[in-house]
């Protein structure tokens, strides 16, 4: 029996979800542009796992199927997987976790929407812990062909190390605490100096800043689609800058720049992509304001002075942690209730 | 002058499908062969009957009177037989019936001695008299007697009197229609009413979308030319016409749930409302019919002036339904009720009948978990979180529902709306209001009970304690006795002083327990009842019946009423 409303808009979540996805393509343009064609295969490898894992839940748990595995959500953690992933991680990498991601952190909690942390930054927390140096792993922009990214992917030796280095995050991090050291031959130069190399570009690393400016489009035509509000890609940038330039401010010799923070690693994924996921994020217009925010300022820490290649995905975990107190404490102010 | 209007929170636009129902003028409905006029059709008490089956009426008698001052007359719509006074279905999703009058016409549709008033020269609480037993009731679909309303605040006046043309709910175009061809008759309502309420301004808030009702409407006011009535266009959004939003919009004033708008310096009515109170005041007529718009599956859209008590069909047929129509809706499509059959009357709530088929309102796609996208809470005109109360509402913690204001939800639908899952949130909403409600009336069942067994072990007491005074009093009297002593007072004295004495420590002690007992149950008395209209206590009958059969169909708790 239905009752009113009889009519509806045509909205669903396949649509929410395609258009995410559809959001993310001009990153990946630029990520296939700058670093080879790999990722592709990553983005598959992470599709196929993703919908096999979630398929088996839903057989077990006994939910319908179809309904299920088209509504795409899987496919959204995938991909977040893949372009998080190092683009050259081995298939088995890819594979696990998104299998973590897909039937422990979402399914196991109940399935679509139900789960508190966000499946695809859990991932990356359990295999950076579990696999540092596999996940520490990028090629430069222009690095390595095709052939070898497919043999690194799908091959068993890795002599990875003689090629590949760390993230310009990292390289940037560990060039300025030598830079910090007396008897280091960088030793009194500044950020700005130490990007003159051939791993970073403008303003963050060479070809990552591209792929950044790629979801930032992707972002904001999000917004402009209304899938996502301006709250939590504002207040994570916002927050991220204030912090980074504050720091920077106060030691320029020290910290990195607030430009190389924002056009560096995740941060415009993880501003329009990860933190806005609606099932883990926060969800009142406060509550996402200070949920950005909180996750920039840990990412910041993170990436300053911690030991990880970037914050976000610890960031996202952590805040995802404090959204039911977040929602609850913001909730806005009912009709005939507000105070104007 | 350019009025500032405000804005609400929230709403959706759903496509309007008005344009097809306003081609052609307001047409008349040929007598039918029976009318069935329930008696209860206004928020209030049940009228009593006041004819009996054998009857002659003519039309606009009286045939229920006003059961106290919360409810309001019903009258034959015309003039012929009574045939039976029994319980027949109601226009409602229920099913169930209602006290209700047939009267079969005698086709002269002659119109009986009608109750006239002077209304320049009545009191104000002899007009209020005077329209409920004209049967005046807002038209807009609350349905809330009319003369209620029309009591200015403590102040003894108004700042606003709001007039509610804005019609927002798709398909609806009754109120559209009367506005571009009563306007005048209308206005003059409109007068009659600002009177009564010493409203100092009338604003009539008319949605963009109906540029010829407003063009006829200002016409109207230019016409009477009487200062301070102001006929304003406000941007189409859904629910704008509610009555919340529309006095928002129009003078930024939010009217908290369970606060009267008088407080506030304003009132609402609708269009409609204010050309029957013309109607009645300046014609005697009591409210014996409505323009009624009949839209959806039928060939010909089109507003019907139908006599309370038509057969819906009857209607419908005029419009032509097509074949594959497989219900009936009452109201639009975002808020109205489905119908249990097609032969119920038309009562004075009838502002559509929608007709429905599975092409035209196709059950939603299948419903998928809670994205916590938040469309919905981004939709609702009463700025609540729709899925935290639906979260809730599936847990069956029905006190944090309550937190998260669940009572302030006024069911407009805008939440399902918009829903990407397609979970209908207004169907778990209305589920939680009915289980609370339910509760409420249980505690307050076990309150009553507890309050008499309190006062039976008071009594109890009280019965023990007198036979213990009156042993000792035997005693006492015995011992005088037997100590033989005459000289003292005699020993009634004594007892005729503590005795009465006794009485009143103990009635006081009975006193003070019942009143411990009320003062208890004034505390636990359910805070939504206080505002629960009787309308909406009649309705929860019906709520609980659904309620019920979803239960039985499903014992997951994942149930709500409607998706039986
Ligand atoms: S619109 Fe539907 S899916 Fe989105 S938050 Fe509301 S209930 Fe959940
Ligand atoms: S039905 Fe209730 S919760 Fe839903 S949008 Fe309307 S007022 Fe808000």
């Amino acid at each position: 029996m239905i009752n009113s409303p009889y009519i509806r808009k045509p909205a669903s979540v396949q649509s929410v979800m395609l258009q995410v996805l559809l959001a993310l393509v001009p990153g990946i343009a630029a990520y296939v542009w700058f670093f080879g064609a790999g990722i592709l295969v990553q983005l598959a490898i992470a599709s196929v796992a993703a919908l096999a894992g979630e398929a088996a839940m839903l057989a077990i748990r006994g939910k319908p199927k179809a309904l299920f595995l088209t509504d795409l959500s899987a496919i959204v953690t995938a991909w977040l997987i893949a372009l998080t992933f190092p683009p050259i991680a081995p298939w088995w990498l890819t594979v696990t976790g998104t299998l973590l991601a897909v039937v422990i952190v979402k399914q196991l909690y109940g399935g679509l929407g139900q789960n508190p942390f966000n499946p695809a930054m859990a991932a990356f927390c359990l295999m950076i812990v579990a696999y540092p140096a596999l996940m520490s792993q990028w090629p430069a922009a222009g690095q390595l062909d095709f052939k070898t990214q497919i043999e690194l992917i799908f091959g068993g030796a890795r002599h990875v190390d003689a090629i590949t280095g760390a993230t310009p995050l990292d390289a940037l991090r560990t060039a300025l605490r030598s830079a910090a050291s007396p008897d280091s031959e960088l030793h009194g130069l500044r950020a700005a100096q130490l990007m003159d190399g051939p791993a970073f570009g403008l303003l963050g690393g060479k070809g990552g800043e591209w792929v950044a400016f790629g979801y930032l489009l992707g972002g904001l035509w999000l917004i402009q689609r209304r899938i996502i509000t301006w709250h939590i890609p504002a207040a994570f940038c916002g927050a991220l800058f204030a912090t980074a330039g504050l720091l920077w401010s106060l030691r320029p010799e020290g910290f990195a720049s607030p430009l190389f923070h924002l056009a560096s690693g995740g941060a415009m994924l993880g501003a329009f992509f990860i933190l806005t996921d609606p099932v883990s994020g926060a969800t009142t217009a406060r509550g996402k304001l200070l949920f950005a925010a909180g996750a920039a300022v840990l990412t910041y820490v993170i990436r300053a002075f911690g030991a990880y290649p970037d914050g976000i995905a610890f960031a996202t975990l952590l805040m995802n942690i404090l959204v039911p107190i977040i929602d609850m404490k913001t909730q806005a102010p009912v009709f005939g209730h507000k105070k104007d | 002058m350019l009025r500032k209007l405000f804005k609400f929170h929230g709403g959706v636009k759903p496509p309007t499908n008005k344009a097809h129902s306003t081609t052609a003028p307001i047409a008349s409905v040929p007598l039918p062969d029976r009318l069935v006029i329930p008696l209860h059709q206004s928020v209030g008490g049940h009228p009593r009957p006041l004819v009996q089956p054998g009857d002659q009426v003519f039309k606009g008698q009286r045939i229920g009177g006003a059961d106290g001052n919360l409810s309001s007359a019903v009258h034959a719509s015309t003039s012929g037989i009574v045939r039976d006074v029994l319980p027949a279905v109601m226009p409602h999703t229920s099913g169930l019936t209602t006290l209700s009058v047939v009267i079969e016409p005698d086709g002269e549709d002659r119109w009986g001695e009608l109750d006239r008033i002077n209304v320049r020269a009545a009191t104000p609480d002899e007009l209020r008299d005077y329209l409920r037993d004209a049967g005046v009731v807002g038209l807009g679909g609350a349905v809330f007697p009319s003369h209620l309303k029309l009591k200015p605040g403590k102040e003894g006046k108004l700042d606003t009197l709001v007039i509610n043309g804005a019609e927002c709910e798709p398909f609806i175009t009754c109120d559209d229609m009367l506005m571009r061809e009563r306007a005048t008759d209308m206005l003059k309502g409109i007068s009659a009413m600002r009177h009564m309420l010493q409203a100092r301004d009338v604003l009539i808030g008319i949605e963009d979308n109906k540029p010829e009702a407003l063009a006829a409407v200002r016409a109207a006011i230019a016409a009477a030319g009487e200062p301070g009535i102001e006929a304003l266009a406000i941007p189409t959004r859904y629910p704008a016409g509610g009555a919340k939003q529309l006095i928002r919009v129009l003078t930024g004033i939010e009217v908290p749930h369970g606060r009267r708008s008088t407080d506030f310096g304003v009132q609402c009515f609708n269009v409609g409302t204010a050309y029957s109170i013309h109607d009645a005041l300046e014609h005697g007529r009591p409210l014996i019919s409505r323009v009624v718009t009949v839209a959806g599956n039928v060939d010909a859209p089109r507003n019907y002036d139908v006599l309370i008590g038509t057969p819906m069909d009857h209607v419908v047929r005029l419009a032509g339904a097509r074949p594959d129509t497989d219900r009936y809706i009452m109201g639009g499509p975002m808020m109205g009720v489905r119908m249990p059959a097609f032969d119920v009357p038309v009562v004075k709530a009838t502002n559509c009948i929608l007709v429905g088929s599975p092409v035209l309102f196709p059950p939603p796609p299948p419903e998928m978990p809670c994205i916590r996208c938040g469309e919905c809470a981004k939709a609702c005109p009463a700025d609540l979180a729709p899925f935290e109360m639906y979260w809730f509402s599936r847990a069956r913690n029905f006190g944090k529902t309550q937190e998260y204001h669940l009572f302030d939800c006024i069911e407009c639908g805008c939440c399902s709306f918009v829903c990407p899952s397609h979970i209908p949130l207004v169907d778990y909403f209305r589920f939680s209001k009915s289980e609370i409600w339910a509760r409420e009336r249980e505690k307050e069942a076990a309150d009553t009970a507890r309050e008499r067994f309190e006062f039976k072990n008071l009594r109890q007491e009280r019965e023990k304690q007198e036979k213990a005074e009156k042993l000792a009093a035997k005693a006492a009297a015995t011992r005088e006795k037997v100590a033989g002593d005459t000289a003292t007072a005699p020993p009634g004295a004594a007892a005729a002083v503590t005795k009465p004495g006794g009485d009143d420590a103990k009635r006081a002690l009975i006193e003070a327990a019942m009143e411990k007992a009320r003062l208890q149950k004034a505390q636990v008395a359910p805070k939504n009842l206080d505002v629960t209209s009787p309308d909406v206590q009649a309705e929860m009958a019906a709520i609980d019946a659904r309620r019920h059969a979803a239960r039985e169909a499903s014992s997951d708790p994942h149930p709500p009423a409607g998706q039986a």
